[in-house]
């Protein structure tokens, strides 16, 4: 069947079988592979991406459930260069292996969106879906409460 | 202190530019825009084939027969593969392996089948189709069962299992290596003793929980070249390995390569070969058609190495005024199924079971033992962290019992440069003692804390660790480094960037020596076809092994650039420095001549010629004064480790005492990096370990069933830590006792942070309610039980 679907601003006309999933569905039709096949139950949050603004896990999402939604993974967010919050990932190595960076970096930045001046227990909340196990989140929970220093009061 | 480094005769410590900073790392852009590419991010067109494996529902039977007639007839199947298309063996250390079962399986997952279609859906329905028929046998799930005399055998012809010489399997029984040492005379220390603790300690197994599962796409091309991307620490050894086992097919190393991108997270999981040897073998059978294999997260739990299970009797002797006398350590491996990587985990812990501690009287024996389990393997840590729970859980009781403070009791044991080590040769320069003071002062040791709560009370705990690490005696590094047109350098190496920052660190170590900035040096994952020999990335050895090879490679590179100096101006070649990206001359402090000028096209003479050209160089590294061979019966004669690595961690907990939920309030963990490459680097490394290692202790726990199955093989069963489930503040603390054959001192130190966690825990549990731990993990409910016995006995 044919699904419309807009990533990364672009749109696309795609066609899908009714089993098939959002997250293989970008990554195999659209070649958008930021979002990774970690465990594909919802559990690890490294195939997270934004449907209309909003953190989803992809692998948990039918691809025709998706159909006129405005979809967005780290490439959309990155064509213009980095935003403050990737720059703070960067310099501040919160990242290794990086293979949970685009989900988390994702989550943070709905975080942002949505509350400008997080608390290290907003920005673990936010984040308690994507699971890293190379840093410690140390290093993450850092960049992100730095991202929002200074860009509100907390609500 | 200043130290003048073996390659670098002009450098000294404090005038480091690029080795010492914390330089931006340079795999940074990459992995937060998502241009990073892992194995499964390839596109490799619309020929791409998909495999999927048939699976043992047994942990020990024979299989009687395979019928795959249905599967081959279904929708999209390309082929059908069983055991009898590859009867053929494999191994890292020990070859106990085969690509696909034979007339066995050892352990529920193990690969009986495999199927190949055009997509993974259709392999996946069709793998449901062969028919196994199995005549089911009792499995071993129990290493002190494996080790009883008349237990069954697992593997009966082990006997004629090729394997390294410093292997000691025994024949008829399911003793798959045992390694022995024996030193000084312990049964009469133990009689001399003041004090004798003995006492027993389990570890079970343990996931590392990669987020990236294992992956593999191979090709065998119509040229008959077979290609294999994979998310692997190993590339050159995985080349090996897999033109080892397909040698019968007419394969030789120049017909294997093996790509490896950048990877999602290792742990030692993705070290050697596992699953990636059955995507390069059925490739064979497809030519010209590329194939993946993707591992689910469940088979991720049950079909990749897992950290082994161990049984530790532990027995230690003391005198009263604190001296160590005497250790006694035996531990039973639970090694799984085939050990061809796990016995060389059995074998390290087995040479390094003291601990850190100046011990003359010693008796380890470290036992593989084959069980109906999934293979063990490598984990971080490497049997370090499995047998560190008991023994520093240990130190302490003693410590205790002789009423002796547990910090002042390790001060004086631990071990120091020159002191002998359970084998025979000297501790190397480390500083274990400056590393217990700074812990014991960043959680403000024998200070207690009152909690404000008065559900809840504060413990405070401290553990010391050291690890060397494992690999064969002559494991090797290579580098090649090119300059380009504007000075800035390539450089190829066979490392991996697991995440540790590896790549950032060899562009470091090459800046250093040819003041080219971090920023203008590409430093690339491997391919084998075109980067140098590197053993693997494991055993915490790469920063040294391999940051030598790229040291030498620059000093190499220097020296052809003075050459071409010298041919063309005369001046000589030690009269000429680097500083910017120029070449400088003592003798003439008016010459300069930028590298850009010349490092691809040479310098013009006054007669018009040219001199020089593209300058080039490599650089190798092997460890030449290890030897792995000494006596079997006590394990002295020889040098198998390269050095050791040192540190301590502390922890201030708070544990509420009708639940026994735990929280970490505070954890400090100093490590002896010898020289801290990068410091931000070396904290992530002690930050990330810390947490892995606390999960083992607080969180995770592999379960089997009575028949061998593994009942949690998933992210809601199976609980690794989230951003809400580390301690409250983590305080890094690196001590820098140069290592003195490193490269600008560095000695690793990737596995090693996470080593004395669990330990730790238990200590910390000890001192807030006085009930002692003695299995891993320390969940809360074995906590608020005991302490629920004591506090009503």
């Amino acid at each position: 069947m044919n699904l419309e679907l807009k990533v990364n601003g672009e749109q696309w006309v795609l066609d899908v079988a009714a089993a098939d999933v959002l997250l293989d569905v970008l990554r195999e039709q659209v070649g958008t592979k930021s979002p990774k096949v970690g465990c594909e139950r919802g559990d690890c949050g490294s195939c997270t991406i934004l449907m209309d603004g909003r953190s989803v896990r992809s692998c948990l999402v039918l691809a025709v459930e998706a159909e006129g939604h405005d979809i967005v993974t780290v490439e959309g967010i990155s064509y213009e260069g980095m935003s403050q919050l990737q720059d703070l990932f960067i310099s501040n190595n919160s990242f290794q292996c990086g293979f949970c960076a685009p989900g988390i970096v994702l989550s943070a930045t709905e975080l942002l969106e949505l509350n400008p001046n997080p608390s290290r227990h907003d920005v673990q909340e936010a984040l308690a879906g994507n699971l890293c196990r190379c840093t410690g989140y140390e290093p993450i929970i850092d960049a992100v409460l730095a991202a929002g220093q200074g860009q509100g009061e907390t609500p | 202190m200043t130290t003048t480094f073996p390659f670098e005769a002009d450098a000294k410590e404090d005038e480091l530019k690029a080795v010492g900073t914390d330089a931006v790392r340079i795999d940074g852009l990459d992995k937060i825009s998502g241009a990073a590419e892992f194995v499964d991010d390839i596109d490799f067109g619309p020929g791409l084939l998909h495999a999927a494996i048939v699976e043992s529902p047994h942990a020990f039977a024979r299989i009687v027969s395979i019928d795959t007639t249905e599967a081959a007839r279904a929708k999209g199947v390309v082929r059908v593969v069983t055991g009898k298309d590859f009867p053929y063996k494999f191994g890292m250390y020990m070859e106990d392996r085969y690509i696909f079962a034979q007339d066995h399986v050892r352990f529920v997952g193990e690969q009986v089948a495999g199927v190949i279609a055009r997509s993974h859906r259709e392999a996946v329905q069709a793998a449901k189709l062969v028919e196994v028929e199995y005549e089911v046998l009792n499995p071993i799930l129990d290493p002190k069962q494996a080790f009883e005399e008349d237990a069954d055998l697992i593997h009966p012809e082990l006997a004629d299992y090729t394997h390294v010489p410093w292997f000691f399997p025994k024949a008829d029984t399911n003793i798959a290596h045992w390694r022995k040492i024996r030193k000084g005379d312990t049964e009469k220390a133990f009689a001399e003793a003041d004090y004798v603790l003995e006492d027993t300690y389990f570890v079970p197994r343990y996931a590392h929980c990669a987020i990236e599962p294992h992956v593999t796409v191979s090709k065998l091309d119509q040229a008959d070249r077979l290609t294999v991307w994979t998310a692997s620490q190993s590339p050159h050894t995985q080349r090996h390995l897999f033109a080892q086992a397909l040698e019968p097919l007419g394969f030789t190393h120049k017909d294997v390569r093996v790509i490896t991108p950048y990877i999602g997270g290792g742990f030692g999981g993705k070290a050697g070969v596992s699953m990636e040897i059955l995507g390069a073998a059925m490739a064979t059978l497809v030519k010209g058609r590329p194939l993946k294999l993707r591992w689910t997260r469940e088979q991720e739990f049950y079909n990749t190495y897992q950290r082994q299970g161990v049984t530790a009797e532990l027995k230690v002797g003391v005198m009263d005024d604190g001296t160590i006398t005497a250790v006694e350590h035996k531990l039973y491996w639970d090694a799984g199924a085939y050990v061809e990587y796990g016995a060389n985990v059995v074998n390290a812990a087995g040479l390094s079971a003291t601990g850190p501690y100046r011990v003359p009287n010693i008796s380890n024996d470290s036992l593989c033992m084959y069980t109906n389990l999934p293979p063990g393997g490598p984990y971080r840590g490497f049997g370090y962290s499995e047998f560190h729970f008991g023994l520093e859980s240990h130190m302490d009781r003693i410590a205790e019992a002789i009423g002796m403070d547990p910090v002042e009791f390790r001060r004086k044991n631990a071990i120091v440069e020159g002191d002998e080590l359970s084998y025979g040769g000297h501790m190397n320069p480390s500083g274990m003692i400056e590393a217990i003071d700074k812990v014991a002062d960043a959680i403000e040791w024998g200070v207690e804390e009152q909690s404000d709560n008065p559900n809840t009370v504060m413990g405070k705990g401290i553990a010391l660790f050291w690890k060397a690490p494992a690999m064969p005696p002559n494991a090797s590094s290579a580098s090649f480094l090119k300059f380009n047109e504007d000075g800035s350098i390539n450089i190829t190496v066979s490392g991996m960037e697991l995440g540790q920052g590896y790549l950032t660190v060899m562009a470091q170590i090459a800046s250093e020596i040819l003041t080219v900035p971090v920023e203008k040096i590409r430093v690339e994952t491997p391919d084998t076809d075109r980067n140098p020999y590197e053993w693997q990335t494991v055993a915490s050895h790469v920063t040294w092994s391999s940051g030598l090879a790229v040291e030498k490679a620059a000093v190499e590179a220097r020296a052809k650039i003075f050459d071409v100096i010298h041919q063309v101006y005369g001046y000589e070649d030690d009269s000429l420095y680097l500083e910017n990206e120029k070449v400088k001359c003592k003798t003439d402090p008016v010459f300069e001549k930028p590298l850009s000028d010349f490092v691809i096209d040479g310098i013009q003479t006054d007669e018009g010629t040219w001199r020089g050209g593209p300058i080039i160089a490599s650089g190798k590294f092997m460890p030449e004064f290890t030897n792995a061979l000494s006596d079997p019966e006590t394990g002295q004669g020889g040098h198998p480790n390269v050095h050791y690595t040192v540190g301590a961690t502390g922890v201030v907990v708070e544990i509420d005492k009708d639940t026994g939920r735990i929280w970490v309030r505070k954890a400090a963990l100093a490590v002896d990096a010898g020289k801290a490459i990068n410091p931000d680097l070396v904290k992530g490394q002690i930050v990330g370990g810390l947490v892995q290692g606390l999960a083992t202790v607080l969180y995770e726990d592999m379960r089997f069933d009575e028949a061998g199955k593994m009942m949690n093989p998933n992210f809601t069963d199976y609980k690794i830590p989230t951003a809400f489930d580390i301690p409250d503040e983590v305080v890094p603390i690196i001590v820098e006792v140069p290592q003195p054959d490193g490269p600008f001192g560095a000695r690793g130190v990737g596995e090693h942070t996470m080593i004395a966690a669990a330990p730790v825990i238990a200590n910390a549990v000890y001192d807030a309610l006085g009930v002692r731990i003695k299995s891993m993990p320390v969940t809360q409910e074995k906590v608020a039980m005991a302490y629920l016995e004591k506090s009503t006995s």
